[in-house]
């Protein structure tokens, strides 16, 4: 098990002070200034050896991302904090919202600093309305410390603004929340060019995700040795897994990256409800990351890191654990996810506008066994038909877990057919408990 | 997508202005962004526009907030519709969000929709002494503290049928219950007590 003195987050659970001053005590803002004197050139190589990879879904290596930022200073170069978590099952960036805000207000100075931006803005969603106004007063004590601001004690002028949203889950993808946040609908843009290019305002723009951006003052500080000494090649680090549904204790936790699936969730949650064997499928990371199947090939040996989950067709995404046991009604909780895109459907692209409320609808049907099998196959088809013809990940993310339900469960879905078919009933028929 | 239109004539008020401290407040919000860039603030003016008019917004704020920012309203409209919490009707007074995504399912909210439904009536429905109104939301971004309501600014977390409830009790008796999970609970820790981070836990 990770030991705690190589977590980052080690006021996850708010039982200590989230102020500057019980910050400090923990280790934040300690030193940033020695670390900006190393220079630009060495916050973002160190941030690439480290292999640090994006914490908000698309594991895009930090670093990287970084170096892509132009050199030149002929126009304002911005940092945007993507604070808007909305994939469903995940709730880490609530939590460093609310008890670790200064390493998220830390981490947005260094980065800023490595990309030559003197503005930042954090965008946090509609409904974190408390969590928004606790990381402004700690953006606000940061100013009154002259941590950041105008003539701040770290000779870099910089100023952190907290952007609140309005409820809407496509702002979490990148250029919809540029959109979002220059007073557009939250409309995502066609890539190229790439927001290091032409970002918020025309200026070039780095996006970050909370957890990402919180954790490179710990990187930092403590080298990328440290970093990468953790969790596998190609997955390195400690991550805040979320783990919900049917587990005996759901909670949120900080881990090394590559830790078995069951160890995580016997050692931290309790359990799955009613024992291993009771394991139905699990969404390794968010509802839009395709599920997988209790076995001994799946989810028994499943590694929670970004290769481990590919390994099993499924991603890591925001390691956002949903278990589901034995009593779930898998096409119902599935057609739940597909409602969840249809209402979040921006309604750009008329594949994903359109689809997501077919699929929707089908897989209503088919929860019920009112459906023909040949429209498994044909639900199918509209999946692959909306996955990589949208402007943004949005369309992939909804077919993906459509993909993943039809690959695992079709003989459940043909079984009710069956059912059905056998005893056609005008009214809806309750094949299984919810 | 949702389809989400304003609120019918007859009960849309004829005008709107901010009040002189939210006037001021909105300059604050303004000044975040760069000099031109004045349209950044629009959701933070609506926002508040909406809390002014009792937690619901009408054409006339939407279009006032537009003039301020120099915006044609079709601009400000498009934004109002488009960002599911700003509230095109009026709601009630205790406005209950209900999360009815997968992880809230899995843990029980259809038990609390059904609690909703019984106690306040039908969805986006006021209930009849006025005080209360619910809404089925998307993923509330709480899901270890499954099943989660949002009522006004804060988060009702690990609720059953029983102490949801008890939390509608206490807003009808015109009290505010503590937010947070309603179980023994340190937040998102797991229930017991943390398997992590006991050396931290007195910083």
């Amino acid at each position: 098990m990770l030991d705690d003195k190589d977590r980052v987050f080690r006021n996850l659970y708010g039982l200590g002070d989230w102020g500057l001053e019980g910050a400090r005590a923990r280790g934040a803002w300690d030193g940033t200034k020695a670390i900006l004197e190393k220079g630009r050139d060495w916050i973002v190589n160190e941030m690439k050896a480290s292999g640090q990879r994006g914490r908000g879904g698309a594991g895009f290596p930090t670093g990287l991302k970084w170096s892509f930022m132009p050199k030149t200073p002929e126009r304002p170069h911005y940092l945007v904090v993507n604070a808007d978590e909305s994939e469903p099952g995940t709730c880490k960036d609530r939590e460093v919202m609310r008890h670790d805000p200064h390493l998220l207000v830390e981490g947005c100075l260094l980065a800023s600093f490595a990309m030559g931006a003197h503005a930042a803005y954090i965008y946090v969603r509609g409904e974190f309305i408390r969590e928004s106004e606790r990381l402004q007063a700690a953006v606000d004590q940061a100013y009154a410390a002259k941590l950041i601001g105008k003539n701040n004690v770290h000779d870099f002028d910089f100023d952190l603004y907290v952007h609140h949203g309005a409820g809407a889950y496509i702002c979490g993808e990148e250029t919809a929340l540029l959109e979002s946040l220059e007073g557009k609908k939250g409309m995502p843009r066609l890539k190229p060019p790439f927001p290091a290019n032409v970002g918020l305002y025309g200026c070039p723009t780095t996006v970050n995700n909370v957890e990402t951006i919180a954790q490179a003052p710990d990187i930092l500080r403590r080298g990328a040795a440290w970093f990468s000494g953790i969790g596998r090649q190609n997955n390195t680090g400690t991550k805040l897994f979320c783990i919900s549904g049917h587990v005996n204790k759901p909670c949120n936790v900080e881990e090394a990256m590559g830790i078995p699936l069951r160890e995580l969730l016997e050692k931290h949650a309790g359990g799955v409800c009613g024992g291993w064997d009771n394991l139905l499928a699990v969404i390794p990371g968010g509802s839009s990351m395709p599920l997988i199947p209790a076995g001994p090939d799946q989810a028994d040996t499943l590694l929670m890191d970004f290769d481990g989950c590919r390994e099993k067709k499924s991603a890591l995404g925001t390691a956002a654990v949903i278990v589901m046991d034995k009593s779930t009604d898998i096409v119902r909780a599935m057609a739940r996810i597909s409602y969840f895109y249809k209402h979040e459907s921006c309604g750009q692209c008329t594949p994903c506008r359109e689809g997501m409320g077919w699929m929707w609808r089908v897989l209503t049907r088919m929860a019920e066994g009112r459906a023909h099998k040949r429209e498994i196959d044909m639900l199918m088809e509209v999946t692959q038909q909306i996955e990589g013809h949208t402007i943004c990940a949005f369309g992939d993310g909804a077919a993906w877990p459509v993909q993943g339900l039809l690959r695992h469960f079709r003989p459940e879905i043909e079984r009710r057919i069956d059912q059905y078919a056998a005893n056609p009933h005008p009214e809806p028929v309750r094949v299984a408990a919810e | 997508m949702a389809v989400r239109r304003l609120a019918p004539p007859e009960v849309q008020p004829k005008s709107f202005a901010f009040t002189a401290e939210n006037r001021a407040w909105a300059e604050r919000e303004i000044a975040k962004y760069p000099p031109g860039r004045q349209a950044s603030a629009i959701i933070a003016l609506l926002w508040r526009a909406q809390d002014q008019c009792g937690g619901w917004l009408p054409e006339a704020a939407i279009r006032a907030v537009g003039d301020q920012l120099g915006l044609a309203h079709i601009r400000a409209l498009e934004v109002a519709t488009f960002y599911t919490m700003f509230n095109l009707a009026p709601v009630g007074r205790t406005y209950v969000q209900l999360c009815g995504t997968t992880p809230c399912v899995l843990r029980g909210a259809e038990d609390l929709k059904a609690v909703c439904r019984r106690r306040i009536g039908d969805e986006q429905h006021l209930s009849s002494d006025g005080q209360f109104s619910w809404i089925e939301v998307e993923c509330l971004g709480a899901c270890v503290n499954a099943p989660v309501v949002q009522i006004g600014a804060d988060y009702y977390e690990d609720l059953t049928a029983e102490s949801f409830e008890k939390v509608l009790d206490e807003f009808a008796a015109g009290r505010t219950p503590k937010p947070g999970p309603q179980i023994d609970r340190q937040l998102s820790a797991p229930v017991g007590g943390p398997t992590t981070l006991k050396s931290y836990e007195r910083t």
